[in-house]
């Protein structure tokens, strides 16, 4: 195989994809044209089912027992991928093309030590001696910024973690120095700070290598930090692509547009700018429409011009759109100045009493350990704390977020909350009855069913083996809030209406219905026993960009009619901006800050709050972050650090102090605390970390033909 | 909210019966699966009817020592030849496939039951519960299952209920660990926590939540411990430890002829053995398919 090198690193030209399935063939990509030069890092964008890991299958040319590339080309350098011999298709894996995906644990093989996997890819491509596999592995972890390679090269998989293991992942992925990298959500499993570190990880190591990238994301804000241009796909076909500046400031295509929408930018705000979801589901690859895939569900649809024929993509005239395509026929018909990319502004919500306190709340873990040296010992009983001394208090009407990533404590406090498990110390009062130390086979029907919860994952909040017509019904016969059958169903049909699902959805299975469904029936079940607080516990993560933001305001709505009070529960510094009033920041079991939503995104900042701050994406190219990146793991719960939890990690730590006393709480007068060993007139003086810049200031009101890109 | 208003006519889902068929209708697929079910089918038409269409009276003995296809004194044909006895062999393997499937049904819904039972016990109590009916369960699975049973029946004498007693005794332990994984699984769903937020009692959620989300795998390992079972009444039956006389039972056809297969007639002892093996063949293969068209969708 003779390369050229003065090629494009990867050539795609009118590629088109099919599965083969029992119900015939399923074109999964149409018409699909993609040019990589050499260091350059393109963003694929899309819902799930735009067939955007679907191209990268096929550039891999894998695309299993069922799936075909039926036309089109791809080049690798100047050579046609589609005519390689298995065996030329093997040599060029792994070593000139390099693939990182979502799971890092699924990618390592858990048997075998770290270093004998990377050396691998050394030795089988290149042949080299073992020696020289190990040193260059070395020094690849070492540029991938891994404390102490040595003893990452001895360790297994299940020794490191989360962060660490995506880390050896990618140092995998470059140890043969590929020429192009494909990366499918490689970060979307791991925490926000985390997060951070592994994308600008990724875009540091394209510059010192000049590897190229094809970026496969559904997050929009993180494509913005990592890529030069950007391809957004819908429904197997890419609908715009462009530069970064050009296809975030001016999106061309209502599917882009509308994407822009439904994202909680710091533009929008709950109630002046809601989120404005993109009406109607994707179709079934079976059932796309004639003419343009987005038309049913576009407000610029003109009847007899876009469901007709074939739509190519056309060139975006004007200077910041030299390479800019779209492929809509109306595309310099539609002035999106003129409309707002937001809903209709609601009045703000006003709060009730108090419905919910708690008070220095805790609860320990106890962790048994039958070891013999522990019983020698003595210390056969350890704590896990997993939640100490919680202090907040919630309105009737309000939402307050709990933000933290994973071991934070913010799943045991919603357990303890729901009564699963009991409080160990401290007080949780709710609708003035302690609720703290009672579980919930000791709490009243009416305790009960004031505090529901909605759950995280679609696929698991409802039941497979039941109708959905049974399952709200159940929870309305067992809070007794009605006896007789029919009501019963009127009540449940009146439910289905409330979360905007059509009332033949009674009997249906949880299996016929897409996720965004599924967690619409989980909504209408938190509210069929009326209750005065609901939590929802990350209830839109796991949905598409499209369906969250449709979720999220039928969750808002529904609390607005009810005045039911909202505890979201939530790792996503963007979301719990838009939708909360009050938020609660924690940090292995204990709350960092908490405060009114702007005075926690303004400083006084607790310094993980700002990290947090830093570490969120946001999909505005002219809103402008300080980078704060993290280093370091967090801490085990299982031995925590003595003093301030967050002192292992802290970029702003002032000394011995911050390892060995726990920090004060700073308090205003308004209610925002901060626990930081920092004086409060200290912290005051720290720079916003988000600058918006405001609306004037701003390109899209501009004409683009005066600004060039 | 206007979407929903105007649609008060709601189309009625399927009956459950309906549903139930559409299920069994997917075995289509497999045709080992079609296979399986057929033969089973064919075994428990004949078992029911047995009374009306077998030709002879099973425990009447006619013409010993006849062979397949030969007249009958009285008309009619010994399809199947005679036994020793002179009993036509065709009729007493039709009332005996009618004891053996009875007996194997009745004795494999219980272990089921009390195995489900014990099941969902450990696997949603987990703790010491777990600990103490999995060690039960080891202690049980860890004796050889044939002594096992030749202890039980010795002990209690043969009779049909302790034909029932023994199996549930031996295989609800193996049918505990199933359920028992499952349910450490299904349990950690968030719809069985829903349920318990909701104060839903441990019954409701066990029958209601855990169990009907189960099923798919235990419907499979019932068609293949119906199969087990057959071969375990057929084989006590023949040490002699079986359903008591003088009713036929396939295993005691097979041990009362067996001094007779090197004298010349071994369509005596061979026919009740294929009976045997074609039932437990016919329950393999129709789990075979199930599994097959469980794991395609």
């Amino acid at each position: 195989m003779q390369f050229d090198d003065s090629a494009p690193v990867l050539e795609i030209k009118d590629l088109n994809l099919s599965y083969f399935t029992r119900a015939g063939e399923i074109p999964a990509v149409i018409d699909f044209s993609l040019t990589v030069n050499k260091g350059e890092s393109i963003g694929l964008v899309g819902e799930s089912g735009c067939g955007k890991s679907t191209v990268a299958m096929a550039i891999m040319q894998y695309m299993g027992s069922n799936g075909a590339i039926r036309s089109g080309s791809i080049k690798f350098k100047g050579v046609e991928m589609n005519e390689m011999s298995p065996e030329q298709l093997r040599n060029l894996r792994g070593s000139e093309i390099s693939m990182i995906y979502q799971e890092p644990f699924a990618s390592l093989n858990p048997s075998l030590l770290l270093g004998s996997q990377l050396k691998e890819v050394l030795t089988t491509h290149e042949g080299i001696s073992d020696q020289e596999a190990h040193e260059r592995a070395v020094q690849l972890l070492e540029d991938v910024k891994l404390p102490d390679p040595e003893r990452v090269m001895g360790a297994y998989p299940h020794q490191i973690s989360g962060g660490q293991q995506q880390r050896v992942v990618i140092a995998m992925a470059l140890l043969s120095q590929p020429s192009l990298l494909l990366l499918d959500e490689p970060t979307t499993a791991l925490d926000v700070t985390v997060e951070a570190g592994i994308t600008k990880l990724i875009a540091d190591i394209s510059k010192k290598y000049g590897t190229s990238q094809i970026y496969i994301s559904h997050n929009l804000g993180l494509i913005l930090e990592v890529c030069d241009r950007v391809f957004v796909m819908y429904s197997g076909e890419v609908v715009e692509e462009g530069t970064i500046n050009s296809l975030f400031t001016w999106p061309k295509h209502p599917y882009t547009h509308g994407l822009f929408g439904c994202i909680p930018l710091p533009t929008a705000d709950k109630n002046a700018a809601p989120l404005q979801p993109i009406r109607g589901q994707l179709p079934l690859p079976h059932e796309r429409p004639n003419g343009c895939n987005f038309g049913p569900r576009c407000d610029h649809f003109q009847e007899g011009r876009c469901d007709r024929g074939i739509i190519g993509m056309d060139y975006v005239s004007g200077a910041s759109g030299s390479d800019h395509r779209v492929r809509c026929l109306r595309w310099n018909e539609i002035d999106y100045g003129a409309e707002v990319a937001h809903g209709e502004a609601k009045p703000p919500m006003e709060f009730g009493d108090e419905v919910l306190a708690v008070e220095n709340m805790q609860k320990y873990y106890e962790v048994h350990d039958r070891s013999l040296a522990a019983m020698i010992k003595g210390r056969s009983v350890r704590y896990v704390k997993a939640n100490e001394s919680l202090n907040f208090s919630a309105r009737e009407g309000e939402t307050v977020a709990i933000v933290g990533e994973s071991g934070c404590g913010k799943s045991t406090f919603a357990k303890v909350l729901m009564g699963l498990e009991t409080a160990t110390d401290g007080e949780i009062m709710h609708a003035g009855e302690p609720i703290g130390e009672v579980d919930v086979h000791h709490r009243s029907t009416e305790q009960i069913r004031g505090l529901q919860m909605v759950f995280q994952n679609p696929f698991d909040t409802l039941n497979p083996s039941h109708t959905v017509g049974g399952q709200i019904a159940r929870v309305i016969r067992k809070f007794g809030v009605e006896s007789d059958p029919d009501k019963i169903r009127e009540r449940v049909m009146r439910l289905l209406d409330i979360v905007k699902l059509p009332r033949d959805f009674f009997y249906r299975r949880p299996r016929q219905l897409s996720g965004g469904q599924k967690q619409r029936v989980g909504i209408a079940r938190a509210f069929a026993g009326n209750p005065s607080m609901v939590i929802a516990d990350e209830p839109v993560s796991a949905l598409d960009v499209s369906v969250a933001a449709a979720v999220t305001e039928l969750l808002m709505e529904i609390q607005r009619e009810h005045k039911t009070t909202l505890l979201f529960i939530s790792h996503d510094l963007s979301v719990v901006r838009y939708l909360s009033d009050r938020i609660v920041v924690m940090y292995l079991g204990q709350i960092m800050e908490r405060g009114s939503t702007d005075e926690i995104f303004a400083p006084p900042y607790h310094p993980y709050t700002e990290a947090l701050l830093s570490a969120v994406p946001i999909a505005d190219p002219e809103v402008t972050k300080r980078e704060i990146v993290l280093e370091g793991n967090l801490p085990s719960v299982l031995n925590p650090p003595a003093g301030c939890p967050f002192s292992t990690r802290c970029p702003r730590k002032i000394g011995a102090i911050c390892d060995d006393e726990r920090p004060p709480v700073h308090q205003t007068n308004t209610g925002h605390a901060i626990a930081c060993h920092i004086p409060l007139e200290e912290l005051r003086e720290i720079e916003p970390v988000i600058n918006v810049p405001s609306l004037d200031e701003r390109l899209h009101v501009q004409n683009p033909e005066v600004v060039a890109d | 909210m206007a979407i929903a208003e105007s649609s008060t006519e709601i189309p009625q889902p399927p009956l459950a019966i309906v549903r139930w068929l559409r299920s069994i209708a997917l075995l289509r697929e497999s045709w080992v699966g079609m296979l399986g079910g057929g033969i089973v089918a064919l075994f428990v038409l004949m078992a029911i009817f047995a009374p009306w269409i077998a030709p002879f009276d099973p425990n009447q003995p006619i013409l010993p020592f006849a062979f397949p296809g030969d007249a009958a004194p009285d008309g009619g044909t010994f399809v199947l030849g005679t036994d020793h006895q002179g009993r036509d062999l065709l009729s007493r393997i039709m009332w005996g496939g009618q004891r053996v499937l009875f007996y194997a049904t009745a004795a494999t819904v219980c272990a089921y039951t009390v195995g489900i039972f014990m099941g969902l016990l450990a696997g949603y109590y987990r703790g010491w519960a777990d600990e103490l009916i999995s060690f039960v369960a080891n202690v049980i699975l860890s004796f050889p299952v044939m002594v096992l049973y030749v202890l039980i029946i010795a002990k209690l004498g043969a009779s049909g209920a302790n034909i029932i007693f023994a199996v549930v005794f031996a295989s609800s332990p193996g049918i505990m660990r199933i359920v028992r994984g499952l349910t450490l699984d299904i349990a950690t769903r968030d719809y069985v926590i829903a349920a318990q937020t909701r104060g839903e009692s441990t019954m409701f959620i066990c029958l209601i939540e855990i169990l009907p989300n189960a099923r798919g795998p235990l419907i499979v390992d019932f068609c293949l411990r119906m199969g087990y079972t057959t071969i375990t009444i057929g084989a006590l039956g023949f040490l002699g430890l079986g359903l008591p006389p003088p009713d036929p039972d396939w295993g005691g056809m097979i041990s009362d002829t067996r001094a007779f297969i090197t004298g010349g007639f071994p369509h005596m002892a061979i026919i009740p053995a294929i009976a045997v093996s074609l039932l437990v063949l016919g329950f393999n293969m129709l789990a075979d398919g199930m599994r097959e068209v469980a794991s395609r969708d």
